[in-house]
């Protein structure tokens, strides 16, 4: 399960505008990405265009071997259902309530019988928390529940790479952890490629296997997790400290002048914050996609930033990891109680069936 | 640093040299108003005179072939014509009573000075059956019909349905536009009729109260010039604006952006450019049916 995404050479321009060009990376099958980008560097263009809603100036999108900006119509359509997407708003069909929304790519594309829609259905309005809320139009809900409804569609039909834009857009912190959780649980399930566009540093830190930063029209880099938390690239380190510092400005880059002022002051010679560790699933499940805590940093010999990987328990996952995945697999083996992973969500009470999801 | 999973070169994009550039060529950009004011209206033009229309024709064509895609959409389409009736019937009918009046007063008396009131009803019927009803046709599924299609489309689009949609594997096309077409269309074709007949009704009111004019000659005279082609004509124009006003309609709509604005930009367009192409139709029409089909002689 899960695809690999390999983007190659990708320009793309509205009339004179260039967007970004030569954008070239591949996301790795069955691991977390997440894109991120000062606000206007085109991140939602370049969702739309990895599922072939915009078509590129030049470049490739190989998803699996097909070339997705040149196939034919049908082929396009065919390949468009290895995705799910989840737009900024849920984009949910605003004439039929949330079940038949939810149902919607089930009754379009399955011979399913109406009771086993309503079983699917009705399990990922409960994987999302949305039991109860079936007959509710999409306008009579929330933003927060519109966004979930939405997860619930983009999931019904087991895609093997979910895109996400923006899930934190509108949402309170609360309700994003939550989010976050679910999206991570996914992860651990359905073993699918995910790429996640935001804006929350928060998110970025904790949530994925690797980062990619869009800048200037170029993606400034791309890489694992701990890579990017570690670098001392001006732009990756004041994007992902949420800083004011760095090359950086208000409403575009800012001047030489500005930067040496900064660089005299001496505001660029910091520490970098610690890394954190890696929110982990809770439903007592460990991703495949998952690396260790600090493997990058031990394999490239850079030194993480002191504290590093220690979450609120004041545990260091560097020396936890290999005692959580036993445990993990000793619990979904035997039904014994694993360790809780960092994030406070502590992992379900393994039923008869083993440690399943829900 | 060079692991698995980084792109080659990627960081080139942030070093000083390139930021340089850009940052000088967007003032250079800035700099030079005149040619950049004479470059906007140069770019504008070739939008309205090839892009646009070049686009269109394109969804025009997909959306033909949309149309030999199985299963076609009865559900959507039968939702959509009893939509289209329900905000075109009324004025439609409040429309087509005083056009028939107006025709009767018009006609009627030019008729009398020539001597010939015994033809007020044939004069009637064929400025009715032939021109009227198909003009007031076209102004209501464009004015009524095409704009509600797009203002709807339009949203759709705002709210990423469309995007929605296409990612969930679904052609737009096939799936709304088609349907909405074809229901605008059958629609239209009867909405015609509904003209002709009231407009009918409205000028032997007219005629026959208010013009002194004698039941008799009005209805004697009926079918003296006006003959079948006449009215499949008009049918057929009325089928013609039909799919006309839903694919500007179309158009419009899967093209709106901006928010709520946006819309409201695209229903505006949609009218103003679906007159203008249904009034050019309607000639066209006319003048290729002046020449093929020959005048009733008398």
């Amino acid at each position: 399960m899960g695809v690999e995404i390999r983007v190659e050479g990708l320009t793309k321009s509205f009339g004179r505008q260039v967007i970004w060009q030569d954008v070239s990376l591949s996301i790795p099958a069955g691991e977390i990405s997440v894109l991120l980008g000062p606000s206007g560097t085109g991140k939602s263009v370049f969702l739309k265009s990895l599922v072939g809603l915009l078509k590129p100036d030049r470049g490739h999108i190989y998803i699996g071997d097909r070339d997705l900006p040149y196939l034919p119509e049908h082929q396009l359509y065919e390949t468009r259902k290895l995705f799910g997407v989840l737009f900024q708003d849920g984009a949910l069909f605003g004439s039929m309530n949330l079940f038949d929304n939810i149902a919607f790519p089930l009754r379009e594309h399955t011979r399913k019988t109406e009771a086993e829609v309503k079983r699917i259905v009705l399990e990922k309005m409960d994987l999302v928390g949305l039991m109860g809320a079936e007959g509710k139009l999409p306008g009579e809900i929330s933003g927060g529940m519109k966004k979930r409804a939405g997860l619930a569609r983009a999931l019904v039909l087991d895609p093997e790479i979910l895109l996400v834009d923006e899930p934190d857009s509108g949402l309170d912190p609360v309700r994003t952890a939550f989010l976050n959780q679910v999206f991570i649980d996914l992860s651990a399930q359905l073993d699918c490629t995910f790429l996640i566009v935001t804006h929350d540093i928060n998110t970025a830190r904790t949530v994925p296997d690797n980062i990619g930063l869009l800048y200037q029209r170029h993606l400034a880099m791309f890489g694992p997790r701990e890579m990017l938390l570690s670098s001392e690239e001006p732009v990756v380190r004041q994007f992902l400290n949420a800083s004011k510092v760095g090359p950086i400005g208000m409403s575009e880059e800012k001047d030489a002048s500005e930067l040496e002022a900064e660089a005299k002051m001496g505001l660029d010679s910091g520490k970098l914050p610690p890394i954190p560790p890696q929110q982990m699933p809770s439903n007592g499940l460990v991703r495949r996609g998952q690396h260790a805590p600090g493997a990058w940093c031990a394999a490239h010999g850079v030194t993480p930033p002191p504290g590093s990987f220690i979450d609120e328990l004041g545990r260091n996952w560097v020396d936890e990891w290999p005692r959580y995945v036993a445990s993990m697999q000793a619990g979904q083996a035997a039904g014994a109680a694993g360790i809780t992973p960092p994030g406070g969500f502590p992992p379900p009470a393994p039923g008869p069936g083993g440690a399943g999801y829900r | 640093m060079t692991t698995d999973g980084i792109t080659p070169g990627g960081i080139g994009g942030s070093s000083p040299s390139g930021r340089s550039t850009s940052r000088r060529a967007r003032r250079a950009g800035g700099g030079g108003g005149g040619s950049a004011a004479l470059r906007k209206i140069s770019d504008g033009a070739v939008n309205v005179a090839v892009k646009e229309p070049g686009r269109f024709f394109a969804l025009c064509l997909d959306t033909f072939r949309a149309i030999f895609r199985w299963p076609f959409q009865w559900r959507e389409f039968i939702e959509q014509s009893w939509f289209i009736v329900s905000v075109t019937v009324i004025p439609t009918m409040l429309v087509a009573i005083p056009f028939g009046g107006i025709l009767s007063l018009q006609v009627g008396g030019l008729i009398r000075q020539l001597g010939a009131q015994s033809y007020t009803g044939a004069t009637a019927v064929v400025a009715i059956v032939r021109e009227a009803s198909p003009l007031v046709t076209s102004l209501l599924v464009a004015g009524a019909a095409g704009s509600a299609m797009c203002a709807d489309i339009g949203s759709r689009k705002i709210r990423e349905e469309i995007d929605a949609m296409e990612v969930l594997g679904i052609n737009p096309l096939h799936r709304l536009v088609v349907p909405r077409m074809f229901a605008c269309a059958f629609i239209a074709l009867f909405l015609n009729g509904l003209v002709s007949v009231v407009g009918l009704v409205g000028g032997y009111v007219f005629n026959v109260m208010l013009q002194n004019g004698t039941p008799g000659a009005y209805l004697a005279s009926f079918n003296a010039i006006a003959q079948l082609p006449d009215l499949l004509q008009a049918e057929f124009k009325a089928f013609v604006f039909g799919i006309t006003a839903g694919l500007v309609a179309a158009y419009k709509g899967l093209n709106a952006k901006g928010g709520p604005k946006g819309v409201g930009d695209a229903v505006n367009q949609t009218v103003v450019i679906t007159f203008m192409l249904l009034f050019v139709e309607n000639f066209i029409i006319s003048t290729l049916y002046f020449q093929f089909v020959p005048s009733k002689g008398m």
